[in-house]
């Protein structure tokens, strides 16, 4: 249904370079902003103090401190996020370790195939296995070279910068692999439970 | 805190899916405010705190999105939005300077289960700006219901003029500071400590909602104010438009 006199800004195929193809629909790029948005009130954790643990459907239970968790191979991201709430950020590069890495140590069962996200605050987010494996998933702390602000998810969070950020856990602790879905917290109020920005999975019931 | 404090207890709030709403009603406030007052089809009814998604489309098929939460009471006929033009804002300037009664618009809602009340708990809620506008809605929820006496309400402007709903929060019981404008016996300032601790007192559950600056503000202020930082739901506003 078309709105009466509305015509938008510039479409993504006049956007200047490749933005318009790098642009899911329905996002506008925030530019050098990198907005906050959270449910609940931000927790201000000592990042020496700060463990991971991986657990559920796998073989070997492991939890690292966060000076075993710098002794993994690190690996870097750099490109664009995109949130639920219609922006998208370019760019930015974060630093940390591939689930990967995680994986080989804790080896998931062969029926696991989702995986649950805790944060420190009980924020939880739920994501098929295969969107967290194949180096398309890290934890992360450090963003453009500098430690992860608290606010931003300080110090770790989940990054897996193909879904809507959502899905991208802040003050992550805990990686619980499971054999059925689980919603987390946003799932469970009406959020998608995978949240490709390419297909625009906002809400539950979208395609 | 264990999961459960974050789960929602009980009965899921509802979820509507896209629809049609007609505005009814449009009136603007100052420069940047506009409500907004629809008739929504085939409507469901949303709880106080949930928001809609409203949803621009141009010829060609471009659209432009962007979340609104709701100020009205569940019971009222109509959904009213209260919406803040914002410099830039594609979809809010578009509201405040385009629409007119009779334009249709695309939307989905009610959408959210967190940052929602319906008296369950005595709770105090602390809004900056437009931030007030899911407080109108639980404050007209709680009125209807006799149980204002379970929401306690801070309201947070520069001045009375550009505060969304600043007299009938003030009718309503709230308790309502400016930062740049004197009101009543009351020099502009940010809320004091000593003004927020009584709303804290005997209250199980915090409610925020603001910028990303207010809103870190506010939850150190009800943090100071003794209320645990598990019991308090956030809900922000940042870059959109």
């Amino acid at each position: 249904m078309i709105t009466r006199g509305f015509t938008g800004r510039p479409r993504r195929d006049r956007l200047p370079g490749d933005l318009g193809r790098r642009l899911p629909p329905g996002q506008y790029d925030a530019g050098d902003e990198w907005p906050v948005l959270t449910a609940e009130a931000t927790p201000h954790l000592v990042p020496e103090q700060h463990t991971l643990t991986v657990d559920g459907a796998v073989e070997q239970p492991h939890t690292w401190t966060w000076h075993d968790l710098h002794t993994l191979p690190h690996s870097s991201y750099a490109g664009a996020i995109h949130c639920v709430t219609t922006w998208s950020r370019f760019g930015t590069t974060f630093t940390g370790v591939s689930l990967d890495e995680l994986w080989r140590v804790v080896r998931p069962r062969p029926e696991a195939a989702y995986l649950l996200a805790h944060a420190t605050t009980g924020y939880t987010t739920n994501l098929p296995l295969e969107d967290v494996t194949g180096e398309k998933a890290w934890v992360v702390w450090a963003a453009d070279g500098r430690p992860l602000p608290p606010d931003h998810g300080g110090p770790l969070r989940l990054l897996v910068p193909h879904l809507y950020f959502w899905k991208s856990a802040k003050w992550v602790t805990r990686l619980e692999l499971l054999t059925t879905d689980r919603p987390g917290f946003w799932e469970q109020n009406g959020y998608h439970d995978r949240g490709d920005p390419w297909l625009e999975q906002r809400y539950q019931g979208d395609p | 805190m264990t999961t459960e404090d974050l789960a929602v207890p009980g009965e899921a709030a509802p979820v509507g899916r896209w629809t049609v709403g007609t505005l009814a009603e449009v009136e603007r406030l100052g420069d940047r405010l506009v409500r907004l007052r629809l008739a929504v089809e085939d409507r469901v009814d949303h709880w106080p705190g949930q928001h809609y998604v409203v949803r621009l489309r141009a010829e060609d098929g471009y659209t432009a999105s962007r979340s609104y939460s709701v100020a009205s009471d569940p019971a009222d006929p109509l959904l009213e939005l209260m919406v803040e033009s914002m410099p830039g804002g594609e979809v809010s300037a578009f509201l405040h300077d385009e629409a007119r009664a009779g334009d249709r618009f695309e939307l989905r809602g009610p959408i959210g289960g967190w940052f929602t009340w319906r008296g369950e708990e005595t709770a105090v809620c602390v809004g900056g700006g437009t931030g007030v506008v899911p407080l109108v809605s639980m404050l007209r929820h709680a009125r209807r219901h006799g149980l204002a006496d379970r929401l306690r309400v801070c309201a947070v402007g520069r001045t009375f003029a550009t505060l969304p709903y600043a007299q009938e929060l003030l009718d309503g019981g709230a308790f309502v500071a400016l930062t740049r404008e004197n009101l009543g016996p009351r020099v502009a300032a940010p809320p004091y400590l000593e003004e927020i601790a009584p709303l804290v007192e005997g209250a199980g559950r915090a409610y925020v909602c603001g910028s990303v600056g207010f809103a870190s503000y506010a939850v150190r202020l009800l943090q100071e104010a003794g209320m645990l930082t598990r019991a308090i739901r956030v809900e922000q506003f940042g870059a959109t438009g």
